[in-house]
């Protein structure tokens, strides 16, 4: 087998496995029972997905053009920078309209979060108190 | 002096790396353009951002390759979940962990950690600042979960930024 034909599975074999699972996320948002529970498939199933074929790039470009490309260096750190906050917006939204009873917006299996211990409630619902880290009165 | 012309050194040479990987060639003028970027940037950006947080660089590069490599291990645990699983068989749960972090970039790496690992996605944190809200897509025995996601992160993270 020529180098060239190789090369070209191993491209193929990681675009094809990085589309598995990005299709197994997407399955998941279908699936899975609530709005909580749909937030886990695009956060993780798709970051593997999306890393496979970055990989797939890096790899093509080596192996026919003999360069060493680094943007996709970049996409993937920018998207672990991104995922987890796009994330938290959305859970936020939905602890948002839970406590407000949108009837549009059913609670998941989990319920809706109790309070945590000590008093306090989640920073959704109240201004973070003095002297924490979201507190900017004193800026 | 230098405290004033570089606010933040760190964040300076990560935009530099950043912008000789964006440019994606090493020559003098990409660098230096890289260089104008990295000292104007966090100049205009200080008044937002007036802490510094100290950050122990080999136990922050240990620990990123722990979070890849927990990444990939979550990417194949969740599909498992969402290809096998069935719906009645899931156990999600909401979980409350007492933080013992206190800075807000050691809880926002915190945070995003446990929103890119195994099963779980940081939903909130309480108005105190002591606990963190994470949701569990799979957690049968929360108290254990919690455990878990204290002793393998939240112990190296305390370590990467101590005062």
């Amino acid at each position: 087998m020529s180098p060239a034909a190789l090369a070209e599975i191993l491209v193929s074999a990681l675009i094809v496995i990085g589309g598995s699972f990005a299709l197994i996320g997407s399955w998941g948002l279908v699936r899975l029972p609530s709005l909580m529970e749909r937030l886990h498939g695009p956060t993780k199933a798709s970051t593997l997905g999306l890393g496979a074929i970055l990989g797939a790039s890096v790899l093509w470009f080596h192996l026919t053009q003999g360069v060493w490309t680094t943007h996709e260096l970049l996409v993937s750190v920018f998207l672990f920078l991104t995922a987890p906050i796009s994330a938290n917006m959305i859970a936020k939204v939905h602890l948002h309209r839970l406590r407000q009873r949108e009837p549009s917006e059913p609670p998941g299996p989990a319920g809706a979060p109790a309070a945590p211990p000590g008093g306090a409630d989640w920073a959704n619902h109240e201004a973070p108190h003095e002297g924490t880290p979201g507190d900017f009165v004193g800026d | 002096m230098i405290a004033r012309l570089l606010p933040h050194p760190g964040l300076s040479v990560l935009l530099v790396v950043m912008w000789m990987v964006m440019v994606g060639e090493v020559s003098f003028g990409a660098l230096l353009l890289g260089i104008v970027v990295g000292i104007l940037v966090p100049r205009f950006t200080a008044p937002w951002w007036p802490g510094r947080p100290r950050v122990r660089f080999l136990p922050a590069l240990a620990y990123a390759a722990i979070v890849v490599r927990d990444i990939i291990l979550a990417n194949l645990e969740v599909a498992a979940i969402i290809l096998f699983k069935r719906t009645r068989d899931l156990r999600p749960a909401w979980l409350a962990i007492p933080l013992e972090l206190a800075g807000p970039e050691a809880i926002t790496v915190f945070a995003g950690t446990i929103s890119l690992t195994p099963g779980t996605v940081s939903a909130d944190v309480s108005a105190c600042g002591r606990y963190l809200l994470v949701h569990a897509l799979h957690a049968p025995d929360p108290a254990a979960e919690i455990a878990k996601v204290k002793a393998r992160y939240e112990a190296r993270l305390k370590e990467i930024f101590r005062d």
